[in-house]
């Protein structure tokens, strides 16, 4: 699996991909691939703060539901809409059309805390599957 | 059932990998005022036999051959005897939902058939699988309010039943989670909605209304559910007489309804067990505390059922699960679905109905007797009754106790501005000769007294 370059990673194995001022947040193939068939998303509404590390919403597979946790801090902009309908979108296209929220990006320097594709890449690999 | 017991050396092995030197240390935690230190009643080393017969002998002494007009929170209702016959089958002898739960089609089949007689019942689109009690399902169902709306309030009637109040308090401490009591209306018994729209604001999460209400009266939950909705709160509706239900639905407005299921499924044994329920609205369920089952399809294509949802649950989720409740009270909402089934939608409505005749005629009659009801809101099988008698409400229930008569609950230790009115409750288990006994207790008849 390729993870996309200009993206920066979490140890939750959430990605973020920052353009300005905003930034996409989703899960990484990985997260989507250990979690099984996604049944169901939780999301915060437009207008909620997330805080780095903080915890914004959950995601449901037929096996467990996970806390999603902010790759960055931001206030919520958008969140996609067609998980509500769709949530295999997660599985199927977790770095794309499985995005979950967009924020309005505080502070773009704690993205240096977070990985890059190649070192998220191995620790992914690492942790096996 | 037998006392499985530990040798004195399975008890030292158990204290040693705890840590501790004695029983006693184990639970130094609990303080010293909360503990019970009188030795129980229960005479000391005699044969299974004889501790049998001992209890009998205590049942005997306690309300055989008593009529009793008590309610408050547990009614006394005609059980066929079928419930028990049924229950009591091996196949269902679990206090709790099937950890494995799968191979156990015939509970989780009770437990889909509680669900939706339940649903039905309260006109929601889905209820869980049962809830301990009455009065648990009340928190719950405020954390669930909470969770939804993400706010961090609660507003509750002071007409909901006392103990589900302290109950309420007792989770909410640490919960984070105030509770602020609205005042009922002197006259009418129903919220004051003026006080309720005065108390609700954009951090409150749920408006928590009873009704039948704890002094009988059916409460204006449809009006509450207005004015909650319009600050964005929600309504919980709370029952503790799941008899009134079948005259009675729940306001289609409330967002979640729970209550008390004591009435439908067990005697009033000495404070329990009870049964709760939850039920909610279908956008709503993956908030709801709490097991659940559902209908699906087994690898051979045929109906079968299994729990839904459990990645909720707190041995999945942690910290993170819905709720500490991980099962359900299984055998007692077994008890429950029997009953529901027996009665049938016809006989739940002509049960109660019998209630609100016999508690119309105990009205009456002690009205006749000089009692003066304190609440004109419409109520169901339970009344509040002030005697016009100068000894009052202890004078009345006093002089029914020597008639074998239990009365009414007296309400002044509660509600301190009800000080000697009576909360008194008429089932369709009480005979006329029983309110004619008591309803005699209050008084001679009106018009009598010039005579005497």
């Amino acid at each position: 699996m390729t993870y996309p370059p200009q993206y920066r990673y979490t140890k939750d194995h959430e990605w973020v991909h920052v353009s300005g001022e905003s930034a996409e947040i989703g899960i990484t193939h990985h997260a989507q691939d250990q979690l099984g068939d996604v049944v169901f998303v939780e999301l915060p509404d437009v207008g909620a703060r997330l805080r780095a590390n903080g915890a914004f919403g959950t995601v449901e597979s037929v096996k467990a539901v996970s806390d999603i946790y902010a790759p960055i801090g931001g206030d919520v902009t958008e969140v996609n809409e067609a998980l509500i309908d769709n949530p295999e979108l997660l599985n199927s296209d977790p770095h794309g059309a499985g995005w979950l929220v967009r924020v309005k990006v505080f502070d773009a320097a704690e993205l240096e805390a977070l990985m890059d594709a190649a070192q998220y890449a191995e620790y992914a690999a690492a942790e096996g599957g | 059932m037998r006392y499985l017991p530990k040798s004195p050396g399975e008890r030292r092995e158990m204290l040693d990998a705890l840590g501790v030197d004695s029983i006693d240390e184990l639970f130094a935690s609990i303080p010293e005022a909360l503990r019970c230190r009188r030795p129980p009643a229960v005479p000391d080393g005699i044969s299974e036999y004889e501790i049998i017969d001992w209890f009998r002998a205590r049942a005997e002494e306690g309300a055989k051959g008593y009529a009793s007009f008590l309610g408050a929170g547990a009614y006394r209702h005609f059980r066929p005897v079928v419930i028990d016959a049924l229950a009591s089958r091996g196949e269902f002898l679990t206090a709790y939902t099937p950890y494995q739960a799968e191979i156990s089609q015939g509970i989780l089949t009770t437990i889909f058939e509680f669900q939706t007689m339940i649903a039905q019942l309260t006109g929601m689109e889905a209820a869980n699988a049962s809830m301990y009690d009455g009065s648990t399902a009340v928190p719950e169902a405020g954390m669930m309010a909470a969770r939804i709306t993400r706010r961090s309030r609660l507003l509750a009637a002071r007409s909901l039943h006392p103990e589900y109040r302290q109950v309420l308090d007792t989770y909410n401490r640490r919960q984070h989670l105030p509770v602020e009591t609205v005042r009922y209306d002197r006259d009418s018994g129903q919220i004051d909605l003026a006080d309720l729209e005065s108390k609700l604001s954009d951090e409150v999460a749920a408006v928590i209304v009873q009704s039948p209400n704890f002094f009988g009266v059916i409460d204006k939950t449809r009006e509450a559910a207005e004015l909650a909705h319009r600050r964005g709160a929600l309504l919980i509706v709370i029952f503790a007489e799941a008899a009134a239900l079948g005259v009675l639905r729940p306001t289609a407005e409330a967002d979640i309804v729970a209550g008390e299921l004591q009435s439908f499924a067990h005697p009033t044994s000495y404070g329990g067990p009870c049964v709760g329920v939850l039920a909610t609205k279908r956008k709503y369920i993956r908030r709801m505390p709490g097991r659940l089952v559902g209908e699906t399809v087994d690898a051979a294509g045929n109906r079968a059922f299994c729990l839904t949802l459990a990645t909720r649950e707190q041995h999945i989720r942690r910290a993170g699960a819905t709720s500490n409740i991980c099962t359900n009270q299984a055998l007692v909402a077994l008890m429950a679905t029997i009953y529901m089934t027996v009665f049938g939608k016809q006989g739940l409505r002509e049960l109660a109905e019998q209630n609100l005749a016999k508690a119309r005629y105990l009205a009456e009659a002690v009205r006749a007797r000089g009692g003066s009801l304190v609440f004109s809101g419409p109520f169901f099988n339970e009344f509040v009754v002030r005697p016009a008698s100068a000894d009052g409400a202890r004078g009345v229930n006093e002089a029914a106790l020597g008639d074998n008569v239990i009365g009414g609950l007296e309400l002044g230790r509660l509600y301190p501005e009800l000080d000697g009115a009576l909360l008194v409750c008429a089932t369709e288990v009480n005979r006329r000769e029983e309110m004619d006994a008591y309803a005699a207790c209050f008084g001679p008849p009106a018009g009598e007294d010039s005579i005497a």
